[in-house]
This record gives structure tokens, sequence and C-alpha cells, in this order.
């Protein structure tokens, strides 16, 4: 296979169906990649806010327990709930998946292989339908009778399964619903990627010339594949608890609770590489791009995560330590959750060798990207006090875990994807972002991620539990100078927020107003820097690109210029 | 083994917060190894990042070099790393393993036992009484007050009535789910006297987050006074966990045979 250029496949039909199309069936109704990866960026950027309205009411109620709090009033302890499963929820399914896998597999893939569309257009299109469908369908689930669902984003049975116990009698379903439709749609989504990427590459583009970004997208596609089956099979189950009466995960009626959480964290467990994968896919890219370098050690990089991959699907039970799994088992499980540190250091640390020699241009893009590697490091190594076992003991469930995942999914699901925009905006919208306002937004919202998680970090170690409504509940919580740092946690968090303001004004005076961007603003090597910003109907106009050379070749030595783009035919005496 | 390292120790989680029973130090320890061997790294290579982000920023007339990362002695910049993570981490698996033989398999014979049954919102302690057996006629029942004595060895037996809950004591560095339909069996030894919080530590429904508990340490003959003010078994203060006779007894023969 690593030998043989593929066929070129969907090229020249095409072309003829590409023309003038109306509002609709342009925007709501393409088959377009471009337009697909815009509706699942926006829609992830949509519910973003709305994740990011929940974290700021419920952090608010933890810092001003029982006060009024400015756009919502007083919050109650079921609307408490509601609001942190749904933050949690919001922001992996329908934020970090449609962003970073969907608007960036959508918008890349084609772009960067060189073709002129998906191989499946329409169920392309159905995939966002179905994910569109499915972010209603949690919305809705908010105003129904008895609220939405507050059982935490785990969903762990019995709690989740009847509503004598969890007092959502339609939350709870509708929750599992819009999470079982969202699974749907990226598998439908994962198709495309996967086969696109195999079949449709442009002429000469060899398996090892392919970009990062792309690889991560495919392999974070397969993962997805393979563990959301067990996840799938119990949320039918648990929809039969709770619908039908069935009993399959009732204690009393022979039933486990406990296999729901192997079912669950089976698939869980990978979904955090499904994530990490494009986050780490993005910072290749722009890295290199903007340290002007080779990236390094590609062929490492590739295997390890493919590694990385494999090994992800025997971490899960370490989710699972002190859930009355037999305790053996943790022997395991701690050892391949320690082992695992390993290919991701090997990713971290070959973009670290990449700046080696290099000639760092700080543009906004790079750093975010740069500030992914610095924060995701304290995110990853984090997670070793937690697979220890005997640690995880104490630490299990408190805001130690908290902080440590949200150093993980912030880096991937904001940081990396605001690199992903700042980079990639004068290519989707031919015009380029304010790079002033940019590097406001960088450090206002980094320096305020870290004042937020930093406190929580204390408050978990100092034994301080999740998804709690009022800590002045509990005496040994209820101190002075536990308080203060909630409030520091909660200010930063209003401030980070009000950051944000920043960048979406920057967003939409830039569509309007910014610079035009020409073809290659940064003297990149990839094949979506050679058409024009933004790309036609049909990507690269009637002559299909073909490439001779891997994607990172910036810097050649005896070359004048710093970048060798992919397609840039080799003169005649180096043939 | 423990207490000579802990003096080399930072003693992270002592600063914030008390270690109330004997396998606490274990867990305290193996966190500040960990605090040290990923310190180290994180510092490390912290460090070389941020020095290369400096040593290599853009200036005039310089030009990037071309690295490929590809021959062999360009991956030995990262496969000694890896090796070296590796010895660090079979340095915190060893002990990791001990800790948890100690905290989590292996069970101390007794001194006393004790029955936690956790509902929504609510814990029950079923204490012995003056007897020092559990499951008998002088039992004591109590909500959420779960009386022990100092350097007694505790084994408790850890139930639920309805859904998934935790029951955590963080100064004794302890947290275990409860299971409907199991009975789990864990032990404790408290060192300290005091009071001090129990959370549940598993979403479990609305009033998730005031289902506290307080555990009070007495010494041997502090004990012995409470023991003597709540005898004999006070079955009115067990108005939300009423159990019979027979499910005390129906539940030990349980726990005897698994």
């Amino acid at each position: 296979m690593a030998e043989v250029a593929p066929a070129e496949v969907g090229h020249g039909d095409a072309h003829d169906d590409h023309h003038e199309e109306s509002f609709w069936s342009k925007y709501v109704f393409s088959t377009d990649h471009k337009i697909i990866g815009f509706q699942y960026m926006f829609t992830g950027m949509a519910m973003a806010l709305i994740g990011g309205y929940f974290a700021y009411v419920f952090r608010m109620q933890l810092a001003f327990p029982g006060s009024s709090i400015p756009f919502w009033g007083t919050l109650s302890p079921a609307a408490y709930n509601s609001l942190v499963t749904n933050h949690g929820t919001i922001m992996i399914f329908w934020v970090a998946m449609p962003v970073l896998i969907a608007a960036m597999g959508n918008f890349c893939i084609p772009l960067m292989i060189g073709c002129d569309d998906m191989v499946f257009p329409r169920i392309n299109r159905l995939s966002y339908q179905i994910f569109l469908l499915s972010a209603i369908i949690l919305i809705v689930s908010f105003f129904v009778p008895g609220g939405g669902f507050g059982g935490a984003w785990t969903s762990y049975p019995p709690l989740s399964a009847k509503a004598e116990y969890n007092s959502t009698p339609f939350g709870a379903p509708l929750w599992l619903i819009a999470v079982t439709l969202e699974i749907v749609a990226f598998l439908l989504g994962g198709i495309n990627f996967i086969t696109t990427t195999m079949n449709a590459r442009a002429k000469g583009m060899k398996i090892y010339d392919i970009p990062m970004l792309v690889w991560m997208i495919v392999i974070a596609s397969i993962l997805f594949m393979c563990s959301v089956g067990p996840l799938v099979a119990g949320a039918v189950m648990l929809l039969f608890d709770q619908t039908l009466g069935t009993s399959f995960f009732d204690a009393a009626a022979g039933g486990d609770p406990v296999l729901w959480q192997h079912l669950f964290w089976f698939f869980g467990h990978p979904e955090v590489y499904v994530v990490l994968l494009p986050a780490m896919g993005i910072v290749a890219e722009v890295v290199c791009v903007f340290a002007r370098k080779k990236l390094f050690a590609y062929k490492l990089i590739l295997f390890s995560s493919i590694g990385l991959g494999i090994l992800s699907f025997f971490v899960w039970a370490h989710h699972q330590f002190i859930s009355g799994v037999d305790p053996r088992a943790t022997y395991l499980f701690t050892t391949t959750t320690l082992l695992i540190s390993i290919p991701v250091a090997i990713m971290l640390f070959a973009f670290i060798a990449t700046l080696y020699g290099g000639s760092i241009r700080f543009s906004t893009a790079m750093l975010f990207a740069l500030a992914f590697i610095a924060e995701f490091l304290l995110g990853g190594v984090t997670g070793i006090w937690l697979g220890s076992s005997g640690v995880d003991i104490y630490l299990h469930d408190t805001y130690f875990v908290l902080a440590h995942f949200h150093y993980t999914f912030v880096p991937i699901a904001i940081i990396a994807v605001f690199a992903a925009v700042y980079h990639w905006f004068p290519k989707m919208f031919g015009r380029m972002m304010n790079e002033t306002w940019g590097k406001i937004h960088f450090w206002g919202t980094v320096i305020s991620f870290n004042g937020i998680f930093i406190p929580l970090f204390i408050l978990g170690s100092a034994g301080q539990h999740r998804r709690i409504y009022n800590f002045q509940n509990f005496p040994d919580l209820a101190g002075q100078n536990m308080q203060d740092m909630r409030v520091f946690a909660t200010m930063c968090l209003v401030l980070m927020l009000a950051f944000q303001v920043i960048f979406i004004v920057n967003f939409i005076v830039s569509l309007k107003r910014g610079e035009k961007a020409g073809r290659n603003p940064w003297n990149a090597t990839t094949l979506e820097w050679i058409t024009e910003s933004p790309p036609p109907h049909g990507n690269f106009g009637l002559t299909m690109p073909e490439v001779y050379r891997g994607p990172y070749e910036y810097s050649v030595e005896g070359r004048e210029k710093d970048y060798w783009p992919q397609n840039e035919k080799p003169e005649p005496e180096k043939i | 083994m423990f207490e000579f390292l802990d003096k080399f120790m930072p003693g992270v989680l002592e600063s914030l917060i008390p270690r109330a029973s004997e396998f606490a130090i274990q867990i305290d320890v193996l966190f500040d190894v960990i605090t040290l061997l990923v310190g180290f790294w994180f510092v490390l290579v912290l460090g070389y990042f941020f020095y290369l982000v400096f040593r290599y920023r853009h200036r005039e007339g310089r030009k990037a070099e071309y690295v490929t990362g590809e021959t062999h002695k360009q991956k030995q910049a990262i496969e000694i790393p890896h090796f070296l993570i590796l010895a660090c981490d079979i340095a915190i698996i060893i002990p990791t393993f001990v800790v948890w033989y100690n905290v989590k398999i292996e069970v101390p014979p007794p001194d006393e036992e004790v029955r936690i049954v956790a509902q929504q919102w609510a814990w029950t302690f079923y204490h012995a009484g003056e007897d020092e057996i559990l499951g008998t006629d002088d039992d004591i029942v109590s909500i959420n007050e779960l009386h022990v004595k100092e350097n007694t060895q505790y084994t408790y037996h850890l139930e639920s009535r309805d859904v998934m809950h935790s029951f955590s004591v963080p100064v004794f560095r302890l947290k275990q789910d409860a299971v409907p339909g199991r009975v789990i069996t864990g032990h404790f030894k408290p060192i300290l006297t005091g009071e001090w919080d129990i959370q549940c530590a598993e979403m479990c429904g609305v009033a998730h987050g005031i289902m506290g508990a307080r555990i009070f340490i007495k010494s041997e003959e502090e004990h012995k006074v409470w023991l003597a003010a709540n005898t004999p078994i006070d079955r009115g203060a067990s108005l939300l966990a009423v159990t019979s006779e027979e499910e005390i007894t129906e539940s030990k023969e349980n726990r005897n045979n698994g």
C-alpha cells in the first residue's frame, strides 16, 4: 500500500456539477465538505456558549452559595446537578467531538489530501443533520417536566435507570437518546474520513506523505468506531430499563449496575484519545508552519499514536478502581495506565524537538499551539497520580480529578481549537484575523484558565469532592481559606468567558473587514494552501494537485525559499 | 518502610488534611513519591520547552535548520527519555501495588466491625454494642454519625439500598463505592481522636450535595461513655432505615458465606 499512489477517485466527473446554487442548497442542505465543516464548527461553538454559561452558573453557586446569580437567579440543588451533568455532556459530545473531529475533518481532510469532496457526500450531510437533531433533543430535555437529567455525565444506574431515583422522568431518556444519536452521527462521519483518506488522495501522495492532522483524525475515527459499540448497546439497555421496565442494571432483579460502568468506560477512555489525537494533529501542523521546521520523527509520532490507540482499550477500569470491581484487577489497569504515558510523552517530545533549530514566529495560532503543549503536559502528568490505584483511593472523585481532566480537555477542545481557527481562518473565509486582538485573547484565555484550575488541584488534594451543591454543608470544607480559593477560581472563569467576547468580535469583524489573505498567507507546504481562499466548490478548480514530497519540507538546505510545497514539481536535474 | 520514607518527603497531603488512619501514611508517601518523580520530569521538560521557544525565536537573517528526526542519533533524543520514563513508571507501579494490597486487598483481623448502609440521602451506621459483636441485640444504630474507637482495627461492611453511593472519609484516605446488591468489606484503623467529615463521593441524586455525615473518633473510655448513653439499641433513631433482626442476621450470614 505504501508504494502505490491511490487512484484519482471522484476527479473529473464531479466538476460539472459544481455550479452556483441557492442559499438553501448552498448553506443548509449542502453536500460540500467545507460547508458541512462550517455547520459543525458553528453548531459546536454555539453549544460551547451554552456549556460555558452552565459553568458560569454553577461556579457562581459554589463561590457565593445560595445567593441570586446574575442571568439565572437562585439555583436549586436539582438544577445544579442538571447543569453540572449537561456541562460535561455538552463539552465532550457537542463541542470537542464536532469541532475537533467533524469540523476539522470535514474542512481539512479533502483539502489536505487534494481531492474535491468526501467520497460519500450525502452520508456526510446526513451525519450533520442527525447531529443537529441530537443537539435539539438535548436542549429540549432541559425544558421538559422534571427538568434536565442530573445524574452526572457518566449516568451511572440505578440512579439513571429509574425516575423514582433521579426525579427526571423525561430528562433522563431524552439525554440518553440525544447522546446515542450524536454517536450515530459520528459513526457516519467517521466512515467518510477513513474512506476518503484511504481512497481519494491526490496523485503521488504516499502513505507517509499524508499530513499528520489527517492521520490523527483517521486514527481517532477508527478508535471511535471500535470503542463505541459497547456504549450504544449499553445505552439501549439503559433506555429499556428507563422506559420498558427491563432490569439489565437492577441488582434486585438480577442485573448488575457495575456492568454499565464497564460499557461506558470501555468507550469513555478511548474517547479521550479520540479528541486528543486531532488536537495533536492541529498542533503538529501549526508548530511546523511557524517554526519553519520539518516535523521531528514523523513515523515515530504516527506509530506512537497507533500504539496509544491500541493501549487505550486496556485502561478503562482506572475509572473504577474503587467502584466495587475485583480489587485485583487494578494491578493490570494501573500498569497499562502508567504505560500509556509513554506514547503520549513521545508525541509531546517530538513536538518539542521540532522547535529545536527552528525560527519561531509567535503568531496567535502558534501561541495557542505552544500553550497546548505546556498545558497539556500538566494535564498529562497529573494523570500519573490518578493512574496509581493507591493514590486514587484518596483522589478519586475529588476536585483533583476534575482539575486533571480539565487540564487535558481545555487544551484539547479550547486551546488547540483556537490554534486551528486562527491558523485556518484565512483559508476558510479568505481574510486574516486581527493578530493584536488575537494575542490579547490568547493571554486572557490562557492565564485565566490556569487561574481556574490550579486552586482546584489544591482543593481536591484537601479532600473536596465533585458535584457537591454547597460546600458549606461540610464543616471540614467550609473554612474561609477554601472558600477564598473557590471565589478566585470563579472569578477567573468569569474573566476567561469575558475574553471570549474579544474572540467573537474579532471573528465577526475579520469576516467582513479582515485583510485579504491570498492563497498562502503563512507560506505553508500542505495542499490546502495552494488553492484559492476560500476554496471554491470542488476545491482545486480544473487541475487537481499532484504530490511530489512529504508535507513538512520547510527550510530545506540549498533552496532559496524556506518552504517547498507538496505539489511543486521537482527541478529537472534533481529527478 | 513508609514511616522511614516519610521523613524525606515533602508531605503535601499532610499539610492540607490530617492523617487519622493507620494506612493514610502509605497513601501520603505514595503521593509524595509521585510528586517528586513527576515533578522532576515536569519541570525539566517545561524548562527545556521554554528554553527552546526563547532560543529559537525568529530573528532576521537566521534560517531554520533542516532536521528530519529520522536518523538514529536524532531518534535517541526521544528514545533515551522514553526509557527513563519507563523506569519512573516502574518505580511508581511497584509501591502502588504494595499500597493497594495493604489498603484494599488484605483485610486484617478486626477488633470490631461496623455496618454501613447508604441510601438516598443518608448514612445509617450499625455499631457493635458493649459486647463488641455486630449483629446482636445491643447494637447501636445511628444516622449520619459514625462513632469509632482510637487504635482499634475495624472491618466495615458497606451496602446500598438504592443507587450507587461512595463512602469517603478524607482524613482516613478511605473511599469505597456502595453498590446495590452487594456487601463490600474493607478496613480502617483510626489513630487520631477528633471529629471529621464523611462525604458521599458518587452522584446519587438531587440531594447528593448534602449527603454528608460526621465521624467521631474517641478514646476507649469516651467511647464507653457514648455506648452507655445509647444502650440499649435505640430503634427510634433509625427512622430512615428500619431494619429487622432477620435482615441483620441474614446479611451477616451472606457475608460469612461469601
